[in-house]
Parts: C-alpha cells; structure tokens; sequence
C-alpha cells in the first residue's frame, strides 16, 4: 500500500514527479503513513519558494506599500506591485489595471455583485446561474436579490453533471443582467464551456462573471481568448496563501464602477466637501492589503509559470483518467460527476458508507480527502445525497497517492462489514 | 503495506467504529415520528451536513415516556441518537439532562471514564461505546449532536441546535 515513492510509475505524457520534492508538507507521516494529499480543491499546498518569497519579505522587507519615502515601503511596494504583473501576464490580461487583489473568489464576487450590478438593477431583474455553483457564487446574488428585489435564475444540470445548454440557451435570450458561472465545478469537476457560454451571452449582451477557483490551478487560463467581463480566483487554490485572491473585470467596467469599500489607498484627494478616488485597479483596493498574500501569490504564479500549465493540465487529466478508472473498480462504489470534460477531482460515495465516516477511515491511513457537500448543496441536493468524499488533484500527486485512496477505500469496506 | 502501523490503525477505528456502534447505525432504535409528541428540537452539524429531529414526549410528571429521531447523519451521529433514545425513555427530564452532560463530558474527554466510576451517580453503561470518538477530535460533534438537539428540546429552546 504505502509503496516507497521511487516505484511510481511515471505518466505516459508528462513527468512532474521532480515536482513532489518541492513541497515540504508532503514529506511527513499522518497516523504513521505517509500522507496522501488528495483535497487540494478545498486548499493547495505550497511550494517552498512561495513559502520562502513570504518569510522573505517579513524577514527584510516588510513595510507598508504606497506611503513611505523609505527603502522597505519601496522594497514593500516593488514587490507587491510585481506580483500584479506577474498575475497579469498569467491570466493574459490586457493591463495590470484589470487586476485587483481580493481577499479571495468569494470577495471578487461580492465585488461584482455590490459595485458592477447593484447600481443598475430593479425589482424583477434577472441573475442567471447554474446549479452546480458554489455557495460563494449563490449567497452574494442571493443579497442582491435582497437588496434590489432582483431574482435568480438557476441553469440546470444532468445526471453526468453537465450543464442543461438547451436550457441555457432559453434562458440568457429571455433578458438577463448578469451570467454569474462557474469555470469548472468544485463538486463534481465538471469544465463548463465557457467560450461557448461567453459568446451566447455576448450575443445578447449580457456580461459573464467566471468564478475560476478551481480552473486557474488546473490548466491554461487567458482572459482575452475568454473575453469574460469578470474572472474571479483565489490564491491558496493554486499553491500560494490564504487570504488572497484576483478579480480580473475589464477596465471600461471598472472605470464606470463605484469603488466597493471606502479607505485609505483607494482615494487621491479627501476633502469633506468630496474625494476623488484613485486611479485603477486601486480604486477597489482600500485599506492596507494583503502584501504578503499577493508577494506569495507571486510567487505561485512564477512556480507554475516555470512548470507550464499545459504541463500540469496533461498530467492532472492522465492522472484523474487512472484514478477515475482505479475507483470505478471498487465494489460498491457510486460515482458522482460523470461529465465529459472533467478537471482534477472525483466524488464518489461508498456502500452506504457516510461520507463523513469514509474521511476519517481514509485519514487513519494517512489519506486526506474531504468530505460534505463540499458548500455546494444544490448540487447535493440533486443527486439527492447529504454529502459525497472528493478526492482532488494536484500537479504533486501521482499514481501512488490514488493506488492509497483506493486501499484506504477498501479498508473502510472491511470496518463496515461490506 | 506496513502490518504494524495498519494494524495500530485499525485497533483505533475498531474502537470507534464498534459493532454496537455499527449495529445501531445500521438498524438505528426509535427511527421516526412520534405522534404525541410534546417536545422536539432540530440539531445541525453545518460541518459534515448532519441533520436531525428529535421528538420526545413529555409525561406531567416530567419524565420521558417516549422518544425518536429522524434525519440523515454518519454512522456515530445515528447511532449516538440511537442509543440517546434508547438510554433516556423513562428517564425525568433532569436525570436526562445530567446524562447528556456526562456523556457530552465523557467523549470530548473532560471527564475519563474513571471520573463516572462507582461515586457517580450516572451509568453510561452501553453509551461508553461512544466514547472511542475521544481519538478522533473531528468526529466529537458528530456523537454530541443528539444530546444537543436533546438539551434543547427539554429547555424549548427556539433555534436548532448547532454543534457550532
Ligand atoms: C468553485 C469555487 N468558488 C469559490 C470558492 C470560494 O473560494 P474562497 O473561499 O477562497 O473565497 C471555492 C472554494 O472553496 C470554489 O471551489
């Protein structure tokens, strides 16, 4: 079971194994096995030189950024305004301007929600989102609604988890504000086919926010051949901190949009009489930010870049391919997220096994898996289940970590007598 | 696979997963509605999703002459309603109270077993069954669920019960 890692076999397209040794917190035993990380969809782990860019800057280079004359407050700045450009140039944005740093996916959508469409909607107008979303791109809209009197409309999905297109297609020509979906699913794994999405909304005007948190880790992601309006992503999805994400929107939305909180750094001029707001992106970045955040989410952005996200997309869809194939074997076992373009994770139920029992089961044996409704119970409410287990992916995992899921699984089986 | 370790492994989880456990998860006791029902309460664990409704009937005299649950859960939050339901029919409300506190005590390990020996007025007899989740920190919510939603349901409190 716990096989030494030298026996791995390599993937037949890409070998990232050289990459495992990158990351420290693999390298120890959980209940005396050698951890297997597979819930990297809930958080990445990181790599030591995003570690090190961090330590780095608390260590010599901390100060706060735009303010001071002085060499850290330059250091400081230098540094978290080269993380911007480093983003930039990942997701192929036309200006760094159209970058804001966020707290995480979840505050790029409210962003959007408060400052790009709440201005303009009445009572009666239309959100449109799938089933499949992720509660941080439910609950914002479902505020709006509050706030404005506006209504969701909800896209539905099939039992392969795949979005219901000639639905789609029925729903964006009947006028609605804002198309509000996820890139790939968090749940099922499911990519959407957002070039298709985009260009059917775009026939009808309708601008797209694409909720990216787990698109961006997994494979190339270029914002211009999207044409999005809005593209929201987290940093600790894809190896670098918590606490710290983007909002991609492009610059004729963020020029016309009211700032989305008010302090320091997002302002030129305060008076009483009024303030003139500062230039992009910091107009939506008030308050001292998340430095060390975006200096660590730099420095992701650079370890993947020096990987190749084609890279790691091709060995990921290998991967998730054998590991697909390895679980479909397992007795008993009921899988959940069956769409043809799929990203990175498996769920999957066991027997009768709950969810919750099967993590801890798996976890005795060194194997992290996470387990729920993974904060996106209409998913589980159509599959009619409380919860499922979600095996994730990462570009450091290989076919020895899911040859441990599967021999944690039939352990679990041996416990519940099945 | 290492023998040593997976068989250390497994002692643990055979110590939470009994097969008392097991058998009143599988099968769970007084699983449904009650229909003179007089108390009743909602627990929800928001972590793991697990939900229940606990129903208790309420004599004037102040003890429990009946009691259920429905709802979805894992294998310990079933089969800790099970045996709640199963220990407390017949007890009064306060002796059921001060049961819940016990066994909440017993399994997230602020009271050991020994504590609840011969002095103690209060047996948890079949309910030590329970206490192999002190292994499993993540999972004591999971076995407390049911005595929250109890706790609850004799105060008539108005919100659900939450483990949070
Ligand atoms: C698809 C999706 N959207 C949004 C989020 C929320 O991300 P965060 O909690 O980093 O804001 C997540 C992460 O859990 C996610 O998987």
């Amino acid at each position: 079971m716990s096989k030494p890692l030298q026996t791995v076999k390599s993937d037949p397209h890409v070998d990232l194994s050289a990459c495992r040794t990158d990351f420290p917190v693999l390298a120890q035993e959980i209940n005396g096995e050698p951890l297997v990380y597979l819930d990297s969809a809930a958080s990445a782990q990181q790599p030591e030189s995003v570690i090190d860019a961090v330590a780095e800057y608390h260590r010599h280079n901390h100060a706060n950024v735009h303010r001071g004359v002085h060499t850290l407050s330059h250091r400081a700045t230098e540094a978290y305004e080269a993380a911007r450009d480093a983003i930039a140039g990942f997701i192929n944005a036309r200006s760094r301007r159209e970058v804001v740093f966020t707290s995480g996916t979840t505050e790029s959508i409210n962003l959007v929600a408060q400052s790009f469409c709440r201005p303009g909607l009445k009572r009666g107008d239309r959100i449109l989102l799938s089933q499949l979303e992720h509660h941080s791109n439910i609950v914002p809209w479902q505020l709006l609604c509050e706030q404005t009197g506006a209504e969701l409309l909800v896209v539905p999905i099939d039992e392969r988890g795949e979005l219901d297109l000639v639905t789609f297609n029925r729903q964006i020509e009947s006028g609605v504000k804002i198309l509000a979906i996820a890139h790939v699913s968090n749940a099922l794994g499911t990519v959407l086919p957002a070039q298709e999405l985009i260009r059917r909304a775009q026939q009808h005007g309708v601008p797209v926010l694409l909720d990216g948190a787990q698109a961006v880790p997994h494979m190339p992601v270029d914002v211009q051949a999207l044409d999005c309006d809005f593209y929201a992503f987290s940093g600790h999805k894809m190896c670098g901190p918590t606490g710290i994400g983007i909002l991609y929107a492009r610059e004729q939305h963020l020029e016309r949009m009211p700032p989305y909180q008010g302090g320091g750094d997002m302002i030129l001029e305060v008076r009483f009489e009024g303030t003139t707001y500062n230039d992009l992106p910091y107009k939506f970045e008030a308050g001292t930010p998340n430095i060390s955040g975006a200096i660590g989410l730099g420095a992701a952005v650079r370890y993947l870049t020096g990987i190749g996200m084609e890279r790691i997309a091709a060995h990921e869809s290998e991967l998730l391919r054998y590991m697909t194939e390895r679980l479909s074997e397992v007795p008993g076992i009921r899988l959940i997220g069956t769409a043809r373009q799929k990203a990175s994770l498996q769920s999957f139920l066991l027997d009768d096994i709950h969810p919750h029992d099967l993590g801890t089961i798996v976890d005795h044996q060194g194997v992290a898996i996470r387990t729920g409704h993974h904060c996106a119970m209409p998913v589980m409410d159509f599959f009619g289940v409380p919860g499922t287990a979600r095996a994730s992916l990462a570009l450091y995992n290989n076919r020895d970590d899911v040859d441990r899921l599967v021999a944690s699984l039939t352990k679990a089986k041996e416990i519940f007598g099945r | 696979m290492n023998r040593a370790m997976s068989d250390l492994s497994t002692g643990e989880l055979r110590d939470l997963y009994r097969e008392l456990i097991l058998d009143h998860a599988r099968s769970p006791r007084h699983f449904g509605k009650l229909p003179a029902l007089t108390h009743s309460a909602e627990g929800l664990n928001p972590l793991c999703g697990d939900k229940l409704k606990l129903y208790l009937q309420i004599d004037d005299d102040d003890r429990i002459s009946d009691a259920a649950f429905e709802g979805s859960g894992c294998a310990i939050s079933v089969a800790s309603a099970s045996l709640m339901t199963d220990a407390i029919i017949g007890m009064r409300t306060g002796e059921a109270l001060d049961f819940a506190k016990a066994l909440i005590g017993a399994v997230t390990g602020r009271i050991s077993s020994e504590d609840l020996g011969e002095d103690s007025q209060i047996e948890l007899g079949k309910l030590q069954a329970l206490q192999g989740v002190r292994e499993f920190p993540s999972r004591v919510k999971c076995a407390t669920l049911a005595w929250h939603a109890m706790n609850s349901a004799i105060r008539q409190e108005q919100r659900p019960a939450s483990t949070e």
